[in-house]
């Protein structure tokens, strides 16, 4: 079922503006958060049992009370806007349509944190959004919700926002607090930790935009009423931005009880795959996360139905199951191929790894020259063994998780997509017909169309 | 060099207003967002002598603004054309036709990626997911974004551009 809580006014003529916001009923939870204590804001976030919606899933609540808090020393909010992942374009899609939620959801968790300063890292090429975000924040301070004494509660609190300049890295949290500070964006070897040693060496909290605007909601419906929604430690709503060969690609707002049948073949939803042609594999959490063949995609190994939640997902741990991550879900159709569209993702982890540390510096531009090898027929089976041994030997031995997230889609596609690679070293001539695709499509039948 | 190059002033009053967005020591974080806007003032690329300015602007060492403005992928380091096409080549724009539209832009204009056109006006760049898989393929162009492309919607914003009728910002 699709339950709305921060796209529910996203379709209202003139929610750009802080007038139409406003009457829609937003603010509220501000002048309602104004009424706790900063302590009490955090245990209705913990209680909602939000987690972060960047990618990893850490409980926000848990994070908010990791913050140190010495005496005389500034802390500071930062709002992660990078959005780089392939596959994922929902903060964006928040950002554009309704800038409102994220500056609210940044007043109210900029209280509960002692922060006075909040900065919104967006990354460079959304180069028009920083014009609807600022607008949102002027007409907000002129509200008297931003600047020195908000709402005449003593409270100062200051927006502003950065723009990056083209780097997926900078969505790291510790590389972004390097871009903020006008530097290359090389990720810090953790400990310490952004919460004790963040921006300036301040005390920070980092978090996705859509992990900020769920604030919002939590406020108003109480941390309770939100942790109803959902299932099991998967609660609340989630955006999914789904892209592919599905009918209707764009962000849809979900609560996580739906399975991921009904979120591809619904109309409600993806709408299907265009001309009828069958689902082969998909990428539900962003690029970074292992890639699954229908049949696991739609049924966990036990053959129970597989739910769009982060336990439902990655049931059966990388063996046969995949991520939510940060939401970005990807589908390829019985056309597409699995070498090629890793090859893609070689290519982007290779270009942007930041150089740090030996095994992603230098396996991710091997992993993607021996892709394009096997790709454009010159390969051999020992390629195969070789692009697993690789991935192998970056994953876990590197700074930051970059190295992780271009070691898995790699391993996932050797993984159930063997043949595949097989069949591209079998058949030099002919790389654009059927990749030996009827092995994995053919046991998939097409789901009847959801009423 | 430096002499010869300077913000308009009304650039320098923007320049400001963005250094007054990090505490008064901290006038490097304003680094990324200056070399924005002198990329966009200089002729589409970073020149060294450019780099030297900003670094003489925020007070800090020229090496301090080389090693950023290599590190970011939106920052030229070499001329460009008028207009910079630049086209996702990620996996899900490639699912959508993306290499299509590369190709024939290639051949529209005679060039390769990394390269520009004879008549200085299109630079064409393959650049990595730009956040719009949704709505593939899709290039950027100057400040916004052009989603949804065919070789027809292509053909449109060359026009657009030869006639210098496109928006860039
Ligand atoms: C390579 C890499 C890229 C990342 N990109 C993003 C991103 O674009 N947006 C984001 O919110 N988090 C991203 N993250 C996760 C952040 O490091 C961090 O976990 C997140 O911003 C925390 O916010 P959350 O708890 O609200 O999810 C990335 C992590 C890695 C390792
Ligand atoms: S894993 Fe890659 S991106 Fe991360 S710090 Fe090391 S080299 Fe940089
Ligand atoms: S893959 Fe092209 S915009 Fe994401």
């Amino acid at each position: 079922m699709s339950k709305k809580l921060l796209l529910k006014d996203a379709h209202v003529e003139g929610i750009r503006t802080f007038e139409v916001y406003r009457k829609q009923g937003g603010y509220e939870a501000v002048e309602k958060a104004f009424k706790m204590t900063p302590d009490e804001i955090t245990e209705e976030v913990k209680t909602s049992g939000l987690r972060g919606r960047g990618g990893a899933g850490f409980p926000t609540g848990m994070k908010w009370s990791f913050l140190a808090k010495p005496e005389g020393v500034p802390r500071y909010l930062v709002v992660n806007a990078d959005e780089s992942e392939p596959g994922t374009f929902k903060d964006r899609y928040l950002m554009e349509h309704i800038p409102h939620l994220l500056i609210e959801g940044m007043i109210i968790s900029a209280f509960a944190l002692g922060a006075h300063t909040g900065y919104i890292y967006i990354r460079g090429e959304f180069a028009w959004i920083p014009d609807i975000l600022e607008q949102a924040i002027e007409e907000a301070k002129a509200a008297g919700f931003l600047g020195k004494n908000v709402l005449g509660t003593g409270f100062d609190l200051e927006i502003y926002v950065h723009r990056g300049a083209g780097a997926y890295i900078c969505g790291e949290e510790t590389a972004l607090l390097e871009s903020l500070e006008g530097k290359r964006g090389n990720p810090r070897l953790k400990p310490p930790f952004p919460a004790v040693k963040g921006l300036w060496e301040s005390p920070t909290v980092v978090n996705n935009v859509e992990t900020i605007a769920a604030v919002v909601p939590i406020i108003n419906i109480t941390g309770a009423e939100y942790a109803k929604i959902g299932v099991g430690r998967s609660t609340g709503t989630k955006l999914i931005s789904a892209c592919g060969n599905i009918n209707k690609p764009g962000v849809y707002e979900i609560d996580m009880t739906i399975t991921v049948e009904e979120f591809i073949y619904s109309d409600e939803y993806c709408g299907g795959i265009p001309n009828g042609k069958r689902l082969k594999a998909c990428i539900p959490g962003g690029s970074s996360v292992p890639i699954v063949p229908a049949n696991l995609l739609l049924k966990t190994i036990n053959g129970e139905p597989r739910y769009m939640n982060y336990e439902s997902l990655s049931d059966g741990g990388f063996a046969t199951g995949t991520m939510m991550g940060s939401g970005g879900f990807i589908v390829l159709d019985e056309d597409q191929s699995v070498v090629k569209h890793t090859m893609t993702l070689a290519h982007f982890y290779a270009h942007e790894s930041c150089g740090q540390c030996t095994p992603c510096r230098e396996g991710t531009p091997w992993l993607y020259k021996i892709l394009k090898k096997i790709h454009s027929g010159q390969g051999t089976l020992n390629d195969i063994d070789l692009l697993w041994d690789v991935q192998r030997k970056i994953e876990g031995n590197t700074i930051c998780p970059l190295g992780d997230a271009a070691a898995w889609p790699v391993a996932a596609a050797i993984r159930h997509f063997r043949d595949e690679f097989e069949w591209y070293i079998d058949n030099p001539e002919s790389q654009t017909r059927n990749y030996g695709l009827a092995h994995y499509a053919d046991p998939i039948p097409v789901p009847a169309k959801a009423e | 060099m430096s002499e010869t190059i300077a913000f308009k002033p009304e650039t320098l009053t923007q320049v400001h207003k963005i250094t007054a967005r990090y505490p008064a020591e901290r006038k490097k974080s304003a680094l990324i967002p200056v070399l924005h806007l002198a990329q966009k003032e200089f002729g589409g690329w970073l020149q060294v002598p450019v780099m030297d300015y900003v670094a003489e602007l925020l007070e800090i060492t020229p090496i301090e603004v080389y090693e950023v403005a290599t590190f970011y992928s939106m920052f030229n380091m070499k001329p460009v054309g008028k207009y910079v096409l630049e086209v996702c080549q990620t996996g899900p724009c490639m699912l959508k036709g993306s290499d299509e539209i590369i190709q024939y832009i290639k051949e529209k204009l005679n060039i390769n990626a990394g390269e520009t056109s004879a008549d200085g006006l299109f630079t064409l760049k393959t650049v990595e997911c730009l956040g719009a898989c949704g709505y593939a393929p899709m290039m950027q162009l100057g400040k916004f974004y052009h989603e949804h492309l065919t070789k027809e919607k292509v053909d449109e914003i060359l026009e657009l551009c030869r006639q210098g009728t496109l928006a860039l910002d």
